[in-house]
């Protein structure tokens, strides 16, 4: 039908007709399977897309009018340092909330909406009668959680900028990758958690509770890592949250002497990430071809 | 990589009863898609199976069955729940992969080729699962994209498809405000928009009413005569009767008979059954009494079932011998008698 190559590897000449069509039709979703999951996805989320663009720009604004009118008129001594020596406060918060929003749109969309996928409502089921395969059922859920974590963080890096809270722009407009990244980074090994539930007894609302918000709250996002007791460091070294805001602090405004090398939180990034989608692949695998 | 064209030069027995022919249609509009309509009838089997087996670790789901599906043909497989039906259509569509045995769906392995099937194959769950974030139009658009079709083609067809599911004003409607029916027409068309060479359905018609049953058995019954291949599972009696050419009774994963509902009928039960009650606590006491007068008896705990191919003549005898039923009712035999009788249960429970 479309690919005329798959015929000429892939079918012997004397195979049937209705072979040689099946072998044909196949060859598309193959390539391309992962983007039309995504698409769907994308299409279904214009469903809630007010309440996306409603909390991608509003919960930004709430958090920096607050931080910068508020929280930074009040310290009158910088808490953290830059290449160049001491940086605003505004500065030094406005990476790791921009991450944290990135994070934020993985609980949302790993969570419940893969139960939905799974039990609720069956969607994945009904993809995985088609010809996509499980990794690329996974992949494009994936794709398309990306994309709005994207619009995420660029709506958040825009407001920063509007807010002048970003020392080298040019630098700092890789913000909403480092987002992507660290939302990913978090989220990869949560879709995998998630999807090897058959039940929710309140799992989610522990992720949220004891997952997130902790992880928000310990991974130097309002102040340096280094400032916690030392026992404490360890959840920020493990923190998605920390590695993402570390890195984008160092393309906002420099790494200070002393710090972790900005490759070395873009490995752990990457390592967290890789692990993640290598287990999810597994679990959806598992699950949808027992 | 090659597709495995053994399949196809294996000696392959003629099906029970081809599927008959229907002649033209003289209906009107809506209709299915053309190119459904204009498949061959002949030609590579839609499915081989040969010695199909399915084990979940210590349990054997499927347990070494042999079918066989002619393309045009509407093929049942009939059994209580649990009997493997589900796990059979499973391994056919490309999502489970057999344990043991051997298994071709047009001509290609699915362990190898599960997209190049799955691209050909129309699936209908046995739970609906539409997107209800999704209008019912869009639901069609998208599902038709898994396919590789373009956004046109799918928007074409699901139109089209909208009408054969009697759908059309119902288009931009949510999902969530259709009713049963309608969701299950909606989930047919769906399976629909790839133009299917094989239509597999897991109990289509069940928990809907019986008006929605109706339509639903016609709008499947018009596929069937435009010569879709119809691959399907239930465990009600009367759907077997409606649709399938051809049918095996399946219990405990195992096939334990084989043939069209007429074939089965005559070669598992007798013509008529009378069916007498005679209140619970005395239907196997009754029962004693009436040993001899039928070429069966099967006691029921509501009813005694007496099977004869003279069912008016047995109830006179009946009352000859004094024995005065509450209720008596002769019907013909139906694929329930057959299922009765190859396992000693009856299909719902």
């Amino acid at each position: 039908m479309s690919d005329p190559r798959a015929d000429a590897v892939d079918a012997p000449a004397d195979a049937p007709a209705v072979t040689r069509a099946a072998l044909a039709a196949g060859a598309r979703p193959r390539r391309l399977g992962a983007l039309y999951v995504a698409e769907h996805q994308l299409r279904a989320m214009r469903a809630y897309g007010w309440t996306i663009v409603v909390g991608g720009v509003g919960q930004p604004l709430v958090y920096l009018l607050g931080i910068g009118l508020g929280l930074a008129a009040f310290l009158d001594t910088s808490v953290a340092d830059g290449a160049d020596g001491p940086v605003g406060y505004v500065e030094f918060v406005a990476p790791a909330l921009l991450v944290t929003a990135s994070v934020g749109v993985a609980v949302d969309e790993f969570t419940y909406a893969v139960m939905n996928g799974f039990k609720w409502r069956r969607l994945y089921w009904a993809v995985n009668a088609s010809p996509v395969s499980p990794p690329q059922l996974a992949a494009g859920v994936v794709l398309a959680v990306a994309a709005r974590m994207l619009l995420t963080a660029a709506a958040y890096y825009a407001l920063v900028l509007a807010f002048g809270a970003v020392e080298h722009p040019l630098r700092g407009a890789l913000l909403p990758l480092v987002g992507v990244l660290t939302g990913l980074a978090f989220g990869l090994p949560l879709l995998a958690y998630s999807a090897s539930l058959t039940d929710d007894r309140g799992q989610f609302a522990l992720v949220q509770r004891f997952v997130f918000t902790p992880l928000f709250l310990f991974s130097g996002t309002f102040y340096p890592l280094a400032t916690m007791p030392a026992a404490l460091q360890w959840v920020g070294w493990l923190s998605p949250v920390w590695h993402g805001a570390e890195l984008g602090r160092a393309l906002s405004y420099g790494a200070p002497p002393g710090a972790w090398p900005a490759w070395a939180h873009l490995a752990v990034l990457l390592a967290q990430a890789g692990v993640g989608a290598w287990a999810a692949r597994r679990v959806f695998l598992r699950r949808l071809r027992s | 990589m090659a597709p495995a064209p053994d399949a196809d030069g294996a000696p392959r027995p003629a099906p029970v009863a081809p599927a008959p022919v229907a002649p033209a249609s003289v209906e009107p509009a809506p209709v299915a898609p053309a190119s459904v309509a204009t498949r061959p009838r002949a030609g590579t089997p839609a499915v081989v199976a040969r010695g199909l087996t399915k084990r979940f670790g210590e349990t054997t789901a499927v347990d070494g069955i042999d079918l066989e599906v002619a393309p045009g043909e509407s093929f049942g497989l009939l059994g209580p729940n649990g009997a493997g039906k589900s796990t059979t259509m499973r391994m056919i569509g490309a999502v489970s992969s057999r344990s043991g045995g051997d298994l071709r769906v047009l001509g290609l392995d699915p362990d190898t080729h599960g997209p190049e099937i799955r691209s050909q194959l129309g699936v209908v769950p046995q739970e609906d699962n539409l997107d209800t974030e999704l209008r019912a139009r869009e639901n069609l658009v998208v599902y038709g994209r898994y396919f590789g079709l373009s956004r046109r083609v799918c928007a074409e067809r699901a139109a089209e498809l909208l009408a054969f599911a009697q759908l059309e004003d119902k288009a931009e409607a949510k999902v969530d405000s259709l009713s049963g029916g309608m969701k299950r027409r909606l989930t047919i068309a769906r399976a629909l928009i790839n133009e299917p060479r094989v239509l597999m359905l897991d109990e289509p018609t069940t928990g809907l009413d019986p008006q929605a049953r109706h339509v639903l058995w016609d709008r499947l019954f018009r596929l069937k005569e435009r010569g879709t291949t119809l691959v399907l599972t239930t465990h009600h009696m009367d759907e077997a009767e409606q649709l399938c050419d051809r049918l095996v009774v399946v219990d405990h994963g195992r096939i334990m008979a084989e043939g069209s509902p007429a074939e089965l009928i005559r070669r598992w039960s007798t013509r008529e059954v009378v069916e007498l009650r005679f209140g619970s606590d005395r239907n196997a006491e009754a029962a004693l009494r009436l040993d001899g007068l039928a070429d069966r008896v099967e006691v029921l705990p509501d009813r005694v079932l007496l099977y004869t191919d003279d069912g008016e003549a047995l109830l006179a005898r009946v009352a000859d011998r004094g024995l005065h039923p509450t209720t008596s009712l002769v019907r013909r035999s139906s694929l329930e008698d057959v299922f009765l009788r190859l396992t000693g249960r009856s299909l719902v429970e």
